[in-house]
């Protein structure tokens, strides 16, 4: 990424690396629509600068059970919804 | 469907024959896994995904004898404050025409408004059962975090999102709460409260010496209307023998910008899993390019433009170099904001405030200016930042007719002690 932390509202082409980084195709126009709201929401969010440090500690606990297998979902089911499968297994695009 | 178009999917399923809600007709947002019956999230990307299993709260929802009436829309996967970005159309607020119905469990509330279901589950991130709520005219409660089963939500912001129950008086509401709550072993997130409930039980409108707590920050700005209904329900429970003071809340002026990133945050790992492989429409296999501009095309076309807008704004805070500057400080925001609740809520049973700054928007008035529309969860996301309870009950109608509610928060699993407040006024 070209720009550095510091740096002021983002310009078109960090929306598009954004964009790939999160797999969305973006167009031209979306692209600049995006560009445009983003430097009003950055703006905004940059007053999180102002909030102090602060130590949180979460009440956590273990939450556990017996590891006893159960009935989950069959093959069938867990691909019922897949536009494409070949041989039982979920088809995808190819790699490259 | 109805005139105002409140549901994606209006399938009945019949429940057991007998139980605690066999009388009761009961809407479910569409973001909650039904066996068999589609589950859209309002979205494209989903428009023929069928769950092959129940969400916890349907199981109980059949228990109880309940009959689903059908799915309900809602904003493109819970983001909108509107219901005005789902896919399949907006929905017009049965209680004030012309206007919306408030976001995201904006079908959920219409039909629970206009009579076509008794009650319904929404499902609330940062306001989405309490916003809706205020806007037509009816109650909706937001379990404390860990109250209510995720198990078949599908998920937008996981730290921050809990189902709860609309209703048009409190004691239904709670009768509902009372059936889907409890523990369950397939959220690892539950907690035991909840397992032998009776919120139902007190929604008796006792009020006498409750003392509720007015956090100022939350009137600032807020309409001029909306203020002035919130101030007569206070009066009003001030008559039924509650006290009040005010008292100065100073992290939850960052609670909407800390809100926001980590519901993007989360909301962008969370939609990685929408590729067109597992479910979703077709990637092109033909294409020239890799597997990730297979991904990244039927991504383009599934998405609304606010998913895309929060999915980049997420990767964008959790990007190198972004991490500290963001997401980090919103972690310190959200501790914050969760120690001045817990302080305040020493001194008070309740806190109380307007559940929305501004009465319902005017149909498409906010969705060209998304900050303008962030801003108008002010209310309701330091609750979700807090992990705490909170219910919504109506306070009467501005002069124009638009319904505006009122907001009361309790302590972690103090959801007693909102009913029976609640209960006071509906």
């Amino acid at each position: 990424m070209s720009a550095d932390a510091d740096g002021d509202a983002v310009d078109p082409e960090e929306v598009k690396y954004i964009a790939e980084l999160a797999r969305v195709q973006l167009s031209d126009a979306e692209a600049e629509r995006f560009t445009e709201q983003f430097a009003d929401i950055l703006t905004y969010f940059e007053t999180l600068d102002e909030v102090p440090d602060f130590e949180s500690e979460p009440e956590l606990t273990n939450v556990m059970r017996p590891d006893d297998p159960e009935e989950g979902l069959s093959q069938e089911e867990a691909l019922q919804n897949a536009p494409a499968t070949e041989d039982g297994y979920f088809k995808g695009p190819p790699v490259s | 469907m109805s005139e105002y178009n409140g549901y994606i999917t209006a399938e009945p399923i019949a429940g057991a024959e007998a139980g605690p809600l066999a009388s009761e007709r009961v809407a479910v947002k569409d973001n909650i896994s039904t066996a068999g019956v589609r589950t859209t999230c309002g979205s494209a990307m989903l428009e023929s995904y069928v769950p092959p299993y129940d969400a916890t709260v349907i199981e109980r929802l059949n228990e109880a004898g309940a009959t689903i009436t059908g799915k309900t829309n809602m904003d493109e996967f819970g983001m909108g404050t509107t219901t005005e970005t789902s896919a399949f159309g907006p929905v017009e607020n049965p209680a004030a025409l012309g206007r919306v119905p408030g976001g995201s469990s904006g079908g959920s509330a219409a039909v629970v408004a206009a009579g076509d279901a008794d009650m319904a589950l929404g499902t609330d991130t940062g306001g989405s059962v309490r916003c809706p709520a205020a806007f037509c005219g009816v109650v909706g409660i937001k379990p404390t975090y860990g109250l209510v089963s995720r198990h078949g939500l599908v998920a937008y912001a996981n730290s921050l999102e809990q189902i709860g129950p609309i209703a048009p008086a409190v004691e239904d509401a709670a009768r509902l709460l009372d059936v889907i709550a409890g523990p369950d072993e397939r959220d690892a997130t539950t907690r035991e409260a909840g397992a032998e409930s009776a919120y139902a039980a007190a929604a008796d409108g006792d009020v006498a010496g409750t003392e509720i707590g007015v956090p100022t920050q939350l009137l600032e700005g807020a309409d001029e209307a909306v203020v002035e209904r919130f101030w007569a329900a206070i009066d009003e429970l001030e008559a039924q023998g509650a006290d009040y003071h005010e008292v100065e809340l100073p992290s939850l002026e960052h609670a909407v910008e800390a809100y926001y990133m980590i519901a993007m945050s989360e909301a962008s790992s969370n939609l990685a899993r929408f590729d067109g492989v597992r479910y979703g429409p077709a990637t092109e296999s033909d294409s020239e390019g890799d597997w990730n501009d297979a991904f990244a095309a039927v991504r383009e076309a599934g998405f609304g433009e606010e998913v895309k807008r929060r999915i980049l704004l997420g990767t964008y805070a959790l990007s190198a170099g972004y991490q500290d500057k963001y997401y980090r400080k919103a972690q310190d925001a959200r501790a914050w904001v969760k120690r001045d609740f817990d302080e305040a809520l020493k001194e008070a049973d309740v806190l109380a405030s307007p559940t929305m700054p501004v009465p319902p928007f005017e149909r498409g008035e906010s969705l060209s200016d998304p900050l303008t529309m962030y801003l108008a969860d002010a209310n309701t996301v330091p609750v979700n930042l807090a992990n705490l309870p909170a219910i919504s009950v109506p306070a009467g109608e501005t002069d124009a007719g638009a319904p505006v509610g009122i907001q009361f928060i309790g302590p972690a699993f103090g959801e007693e002690q909102i009913v029976r407040v609640g209960s006071a006024l509906a």
